[in-house]
């Protein structure tokens, strides 16, 4: 039997964040996955119900492939945002709100009650992230180079943003200081990212050149309702990214900090985790620990966007050449 | 629905190979009592306050008669633990070696592995389809429900086929070098995901040759 059960740094588990978290995580992932169950019922025809539980099945598989990541750990695939490109925003969160409940119930992966807010996570905020962030970049840059370029950078922003959520809950929970755990999931998310990106732009770039008719046409069929579905998804993902984080924008009182010290144990932690990507986050000039990632992601965000454009041209023009030998 | 695809079992859980014993008296309760009892356990272990974290021992109890009952392998259950928690280990270890106040991190630790000894007991004693059948009487939407049974039915088979995939694409790959790598990867699953694609469309003309909907 192959490898199934496989633990990461996204999935919470149970004990991990407090009632008011899950409760409010839950409630936002019950919304979002039952207005995207409306939407997916509404336009997706019945031919294509079926797909919805295979793709399931694939990600779940396609998550045991790992990749290598720097410093000798790896990664490996959470899919949101390809699922995403590859079957639309609502049908995206539906698979992956599948899978999180089947990894959850089926092989303990991931808590019962974090279940909510690993769903908010991977299956909502990742997805609609994804998409945006692909759809976004297909606007400016049309065409193949585009799409793969917007699918690149799609996986990398759905990585990054979706632990940015996962660092806010932790936090919020007071399981670990935000100070702490910000820089700590995305410090790593940021590196895991380039795989998640890497890997989705080879796999959509696969597909497209064998299969074009499975995916998600991103041409105007039917662009006025799901982009009203993608309105209302953002509004969803960002109030709860901002429900989740607002009490950390502000400078905050020493509340968490004395839960920090009298932890003690994430010091440790985050000095072994700061080591690898400490250039990365170590702006000189810059106070704030918060600040600081905040500046450090938007240049993190600039390089990946800039890699992600050198993957397309790469890849592309090899694809193009290609396509010249090829008699068709 | 007919509900007729539910009952798939995964042959390992059917032959009782590793955790599930599919003559055990846990095995025969009904899936809605488990996962109700599971579910009130988490969150009875989740609110209990540190200074009564005694009570964590009857949760411990409870858990232990629930493992002799099932006849689950206590290393089968030790196993899934330890696979699922390198994580909590990290941070047990950290807080061993911290000298001073500890004590927290050894209850949230606690509480986390009874929790998820909980999931992997019912999870080996109730197959997923009874689990899927009590949701869809509680009311979650039958469109999600139908997208789980159909992963769980898949699931292994396309595991499978992936692992069938990449050992065919390794026995006729002669050059190895970081970037092929990823490229065979990423193959591999794109043609997994277009094998899925056209899976289900043959699922969907035998589900309406069944009378779906």
């Amino acid at each position: 039997m192959p490898r199934v059960v496989d633990s990461d740094t996204m999935h919470i588990p149970d004990g991990f964040i407090d009632t008011k978290t899950a409760l409010t995580a839950g409630a936002l992932a019950a919304v979002g996955t039952g207005f995207a169950l409306r939407q997916v019922r509404r336009e997706l025809p019945p031919r294509r119900v079926p797909l919805l539980g295979l793709a399931a099945a694939f990600l779940f598989a396609a998550q045991m492939i790992n990749f290598p990541i720097a410093g000798g750990t790896s990664g490996h695939l959470i899919g949101g945002a390809l699922v995403a490109v590859l079957l639309g925003p609502a049908a995206g969160v539906v698979v992956l709100a599948s899978v999180l409940i089947v990894q959850c119930l089926l092989f303990a992966d991931g808590g019962v009650l974090a279940l909510g807010a690993n769903i908010f996570n991977m299956g909502i905020v990742a997805t609609f992230t994804g998409y945006g962030v692909a759809r976004l970049v297909g606007l400016v840059m049309p065409g193949l180079r585009g799409r793969v370029a917007g699918m690149a950078f799609a996986g990398w922003c759905s990585a990054v943003v979706a632990s940015v959520g996962c660092a806010a809950q932790l936090a919020w929970s007071g399981t670990v200081a935000w100070e702490v755990a910000l820089p700590a999931m995305v410090g790593v998310h940021m590196l895991i990212g380039i795989g998640e990106g890497l890997i989705s732009a080879l796999v959509l770039l696969a597909v497209l050149r064998t299969r074009p008719d499975l995916v998600l046409a991103d041409g105007p069929e039917g662009k006025g309702e799901s982009l009203r579905g993608i309105v209302a998804y953002g509004l969803l993902a960002a109030l709860g990214l901002a429900l989740f984080v607002a009490p950390f924008a502000c400078p905050w009182p020493d509340g968490l900090e004395s839960v920090a010290s009298k932890l003690g144990f994430e010091h440790r932690e985050t000095a072994h985790l700061l080591a690898a990507p400490a250039p990365n986050y170590l702006v000189p000039g810059i106070t704030s620990r918060g600040l600081a990632t905040a500046v450090a992601g938007a240049i993190g965000a600039v390089v990946a966007f800039g890699l992600a454009l050198i993957l397309s041209r790469f890849l592309v023009r090899g694809a193009a050449r290609g396509e010249a030998a090829d008699p068709i | 629905m007919s509900g007729s695809h539910f009952d798939h079992q995964h042959p390992e859980a059917a032959a009782g190979a590793d955790g599930a014993v599919a003559s055990s008296p846990m095995y025969a309760a009904p899936a809605g009592a488990k996962l109700a009892v599971a579910v009130a356990l988490i969150t009875v272990t989740m609110l209990l306050p540190p200074s009564q974290s005694r009570w964590l021992i009857v949760v411990a109890g409870i858990l232990l008669f629930a493992m002799v009952f099932s006849l689950v392998s206590p290393w089968f259950v030790a196993k899934r633990l330890l696979m699922l928690a390198p994580f909590m280990l990290c941070v047990v270890l950290g807080a061993a070696l911290q000298p001073g106040s500890a004590l927290d991190w050894r209850i949230v630790a606690a509480k986390s592995s009874l929790c998820l000894v909980t999931v992997i007991l019912l999870a080996n004693t109730t197959p997923f389809g009874a689990i899927l059948r009590v949701l869809e009487k509680m009311g979650v939407p039958a469109l999600l429900i139908t997208t789980m049974a159909l992963m769980n039915r898949y699931l292994f088979v396309l595991a499978d086929e992936m692992v069938r995939m990449r050992r065919a694409r390794t026995s006729r790959t002669f050059v190895r070098s970081r970037g092929f790598t990823w490229t065979v990867l990423a193959t591999v699953a794109a043609r997994l995901f277009e094998r899925a694609a056209e899976r289900a469309d043959r699922i969907y003309a035998a589900m309406c040759a069944r009378g779906w909907r």
